[in-house]
């Protein structure tokens, strides 16, 4: 008793005077092996659209013969768009299919992307940015208000099935920090009060206005030009008398 | 993964293996090769060809560089990095697997940088491995083992263990012959690339990224080819092992003893691991003229069944029909007493799939010497025409390891995929590296890789031959500089099979002809099993039919378990005497059972289908009182009185130089000729076909379990369980 004490108390000197700077390891939220669910499983039969199978063609066109597999990418996208934001493994075959590769070849893509969702996903994913720039500007709040906004909790989906929510990183639009995206849009500078309007909006499946909600067009300073903003001015400006 | 030409990028390994494309260049002749470059490993200077990597050149100095994911006859993956070298004024130092050389290149693959990186590897290698050696049946063999002693560092600078804990991932099910342990994996993806560049199954990959990666089968499915085991040789850690050795030895416990595999009729070369008397497993045995250095499963895993079904004791049928075990004594007086008995015509003997030149020897000189010439095989050959006088009839005369430099194959009534793996896998190389197409006359089967299906009408045959086929397949193969044709030697059972066989060798001996490399032999006959060969060379005549037909009344077996002699063909009252290692077949109509040793228990000289001698060396002693076969023969000629004149095995080998000097030049092959004489003799022979070719067998199921050491395997029985299981999934 007394000795485990001893080794335990050592252990955690030992880790101290080491001095080393932990955090745990992340692991993915999604399972990189398929499990056959009632959603997801090869006799669930998927074929594209009238209206997509010409977008196929007109993708497969794009590469040249023996380039084909290059396609793959951007059928999974479409099969992924098609089937409401997510990839059943019925689609993962068909696009295997189509390319005349292995299935092995198409799964090993599929969960190489994170933008590829092998798992039913809520009609509006709304991708939450916390990485610095958009935790400084108040994400957590903009966070907090959607996860009590739509009832759904971080990773997972809504129970009314339309949302779900992801905490994501970087997605490029720091100058307008803090930002969403959901689906294919952004929705930047947002408040609290935006963010609820946007769920609002959502829940009645109307379609809130994407960009900036600060008034900016796009990623200017938000309180007018501070810099050029007098007229450019014409040539020979600044060069001394001698050499005009 | 897969590295092709970009022309086979197209079709490669589609699921449905269409016909090949039309438009594809023939595998060239070698252009010069180019100027050799100097470069210097470790200051040793050596002369390479441009485009050698440097892990290549610092082998041919004798400097091994350390690696797990380089494998000679997979693709590069270089993703180990392992391998890193200092390269003299290069700033980062470079993976030695995929780094050609350059001229005057300097390499150390001993400096402080080296050093440092291949540590800097093992370190990072073994924060996500396990440390479970002891647990793990790759300890004593794993790659990762002796080469963390060898170039890793000697202490620890891993303390996650107490945070976060090691990377742990989930074991696969890939069927029952191979155990997965999958948190073991390095990811050196040597697996993936075998099964999808040797074995043409392409069922693995790597899901996920980063620190989530794994390799697997995504979905739940099996790894089922004839050739997986190989994958459990070329894991460098304890992520594949072998499911039924499993917690069996550790490999210094065993002992090694070189043998030959006897399953299918190419003689692949093997070592027997045996310990306290028993096979405990199989391994390949590099041979670059026959098996490289894979193996197929049948081959591998069937040694299980030597220790099932045994024939331990010789046996009698007493007064109700039922065999009872005896001594040896009573057994050889009676076998005796009723060969002396039968009338001179009246005896019949039948040699099996596995049995050896010596015993095949002795019998038929024992046979011969009781007044009688009736010694068959099971296994039917033509007899018109040559027949069997020529060694070329039914020989794989190409060779097998120059299968891969053929331009063009055709397989006529033959699924190599199944009666020789590794043929089939020398094909699937061929047609991968070498752009080789491949056609086949015959029932449409999954061969691992594309081919032009000429139809399975025996009459295709017969146009090919004539030259009046219309059939793109003609174009080709007279446009072809090395073409190979290969014959199964089942087409040869049908009443058409000296027909198909004339043909055969017409076209073959037609295109032969016309070829500039006067060295190719384009025929190959490939035999079903591996004692035919060396059964035709000695002397026996192929098939029993005939000699059913006189009505023996003493039939010897040795060994003949395929079920072609039965009780309802023989006169009433005839004795078969059986002698052989298994309770199968032959054993179940037998008066007198004589207990054989199997291939691992005796030095014995197989040929292999291209008719090249080899021998088994004995790994184990025979169970209970079986004995070495030639030597049983030997002691019952004493017994019937007509002593047979050898008592040694080497005085019996001497009896079979007398017969053919092939059958004892071990480890090598004699090119064949007298094609032509074979040709015309075999003219008149060309009568209309029109019945279909057909192949024994389709499909995995059919290949497990072909002869009696596979019937008796446990391990075949539930392969064949797990094909079919795999067969109703939806994967």
């Amino acid at each position: 008793m007394l000795s485990s004490l001893r080794t335990g108390v050592q252990g955690v000197l030992r880790a101290a005077s080491r001095n080393i700077q932990t955090s745990a390891a992340l692991q993915h939220d999604s399972l990189f092996v398929h499990r056959d669910t009632p959603e997801d499983n090869p006799d669930i039969p998927f074929e594209f659209t009238e209206q997509n199978k010409k977008r196929v063609d007109a993708i497969l066109g794009i590469y040249p013969e023996g380039h084909k597999r290059g396609a793959m990418i951007p059928l999974l996208d479409l099969a992924q768009r098609q089937n409401g934001g997510w990839l059943p493994i019925s689609a993962m075959h068909k696009v295997a299919d189509l390319l005349k590769l292995p299935r092995m070849r198409v799964y090993e893509v599929a969960t190489f992307y994170t933008m590829f969702i092998r798992r039913p996903i809520g009609k509006y994913h709304l991708q939450v940015c916390t990485t610095t720039p958009c935790w400084l500007r108040g994400s957590d709040a903009v966070l907090k208000t959607l996860v009590e906004g739509t009832g759904c909790k971080v990773g997972g989906t809504s129970p009314c099935g339309k949302f779900s929510i992801s905490e994501v990183e970087c997605l490029g639009a720091c100058v307008n920090a803090p930002m969403v995206q959901v689906n294919d849009d952004y929705y930047e500078d947002l408040s609290i009060e935006d963010t609820k309007e946007i769920i609002e909006k959502l829940k009645k499946d109307e379609k809130p206005k994407a960009g900036p909600r600060s008034g900016r067009f796009a990623s200017e300073p938000l309180g007018g030009l501070t810099s050029l903003s007098d007229p450019p001015t014409g040539p020979g400006f600044g060069i001394q008398d001698a050499l005009k | 993964m897969l590295r092709q030409p970009l022309s086979r990028a197209l079709t490669l390994s589609s699921p449905v293996r269409a016909a090949p494309l039309a438009a594809r260049p023939y595998a060239a002749q070698a252009p010069p090769p180019p100027e050799k470059v100097e470069v210097f490993i470790d200051d040793k200077p050596v002369h390479v060809l441009p485009g050698t990597t440097i892990l290549q050149a610092a082998a041919l100095v004798g400097v091994e560089i350390p690696r797990f994911c380089y494998h000679e006859r997979l693709a590069v993956a270089g993703n180990c990095r392992m391998c890193l070298v200092e390269i003299e004024r290069s700033p980062k130092p470079a993976a030695a697997c995929a780094m050609p050389v350059m001229k005057g290149m300097r390499v150390k693959t001993n400096s402080d940088l080296t050093k440092k990186a291949r540590e800097g590897v093992m370190e990072f290698l073994l924060v996500n491995h396990p440390l479970d050696c002891p647990i793990c049946d790759q300890g004593g063999e794993c790659d990762l083992q002796d080469q963390s002693m060898a170039f890793g560092s000697d202490r620890s600078r891993f303390t996650d263990i107490h945070f976060s804990g090691k990377r742990a991932v989930e074991d696969k099910d890939v069927g029952p012959l191979i155990k997965t342990i999958m948190t073991r994996c390095i990811h050196c993806t040597r697996c993936i690339r075998f099964a999808s560049e040797v074995a043409g199954v392409d069922d693995f990959g790597t899901t996920g990224r980063g620190s989530d990666m794994q390799v697997g089968t995504y979905v739940e499915k099996m790894f089922l080819s004839e050739l997986s085991g190989n994958i459990i040789d070329l894991c460098p850690v304890g992520a594949l092992t072998s499911k039924p050795y499993s917690f069996a030895a550790r490999p210094w416990e065993t002992r090694r003893i070189d043998s030959v595999d006897v399953l299918d009729p190419l003689g692949s070369n093997i070592v027997i691991a045996t310990r306290t008397n028993e096979v405990l497993r199989i391994l390949p045995r590099t041979n670059e003229e026959i098996n490289e250095e894979w193996l197929s499963d049948k081959s591998r895993f069937a040694c299980d069944g030597l220790k099932r079904q045994r024939l331990v004791t010789p046996m009698m049928t007493d007064s109700r029909g039922n065999l009872t075990p005896v001594e040896w004594e009573d057994a050889m007086v009676a076998a005796a007493r009723a060969l002396r008995d039968c009338p001179p015509g009246k005896l019949l003997a039948v040699a099996g799939d596995l049995a050896d030149a010596e015993s095949l020897v002795a019998l038929k000189d024992l046979v011969n010497r009781l007044g009688s010439d009736s010694t068959c095989t099971e296994q039917y050959f033509p007899l018109d025409g040559a027949g069997i006088d020529l060694r070329s009839s039914y020989l794989c005369n190409t060779k097998i390891a120059n299968v891969e430099d053929a331009d063009f194959v055709l397989l006529i009534g033959t699924n190599t995929r199944f009666e020789a793996p590794l043929l089939n896998a020398r094909i699937r190389k061929a047609f991968i590296h070498k752009d080789t197409d491949v056609a086949l006359i015959g029932p449409k089967v999954d061969l691992t890789y594309e081919y032009i299906h000429v139809g399975d009408s025996a009459s295709a045959v017969k146009d090919l031959a004539t030259g009046s086929s219309s059939h793109e397949v003609m174009k080709r193969l007279e446009a072809a500089k090395r073409p190979v044709v290969i014959l199964g030697a089942d087409q040869l059972k049908t009443p058409e099979g000296a027909a198909i066989l004339a043909y055969t060798q017409e076209l073959a001996l037609r295109l032969q002809d016309k070829l500039e490399d006067k060295k190719w032999k384009v025929l190959n006959v490939l035999q079903r099993t591996a004692s035919q060969v060396a059964a035709l060379d000695i002397g026996y005549q192929p098939g029993v039919g005939a000699a059913l037909q006189a009505g023996p009344q003493v039939v010897y077996l040795l060994g003949a378990d395929s079920g072609v002699v039965s009780r309802d063909q023989l006169p009433k009252g005839a004795t078969v005497i059986y002698q052989g290692h298994h309770g199968d077949a032959g054993a179940a109509i037998a008066d007198i059972v004589l207990p054989g040793a199997a291939y691992t228990e005796k030095r014995a000289t197989y040929v292999n289908a291209e008719g090249r001698a080899q021998q088994t060396l004995v790994a184990v002693t025979p169970p209970g009182k079986a004995r070495e076969d030639w030597k049983i023969i030997r002691a019952l000629s004493e017994v019937v009185g007509q002593r047979l004149p050898y008592d040694t095995l080497d005085e019996v080998r001497d009896r079979l130089s007398e017969i053919s000097p092939a059958l004892v030049t071990y480890g090598d092959v004699q090119d064949n000729n007298y094609f032509a004489q074979a040709r015309s003799l075999a003219q008149s022979l060309q009568k209309p076909v029109s019945g279909k070719v057909d192949v024994q067998l389709k499909k995995l199921e059919d290949f497990f379990m072909t002869d009696p050491i596979s019937r008796a395997s446990p391990t075949m029985a539930k392969c064949v369980q797990a094909v079919i299981k795999q067969k109703s999934s939806k994967y």
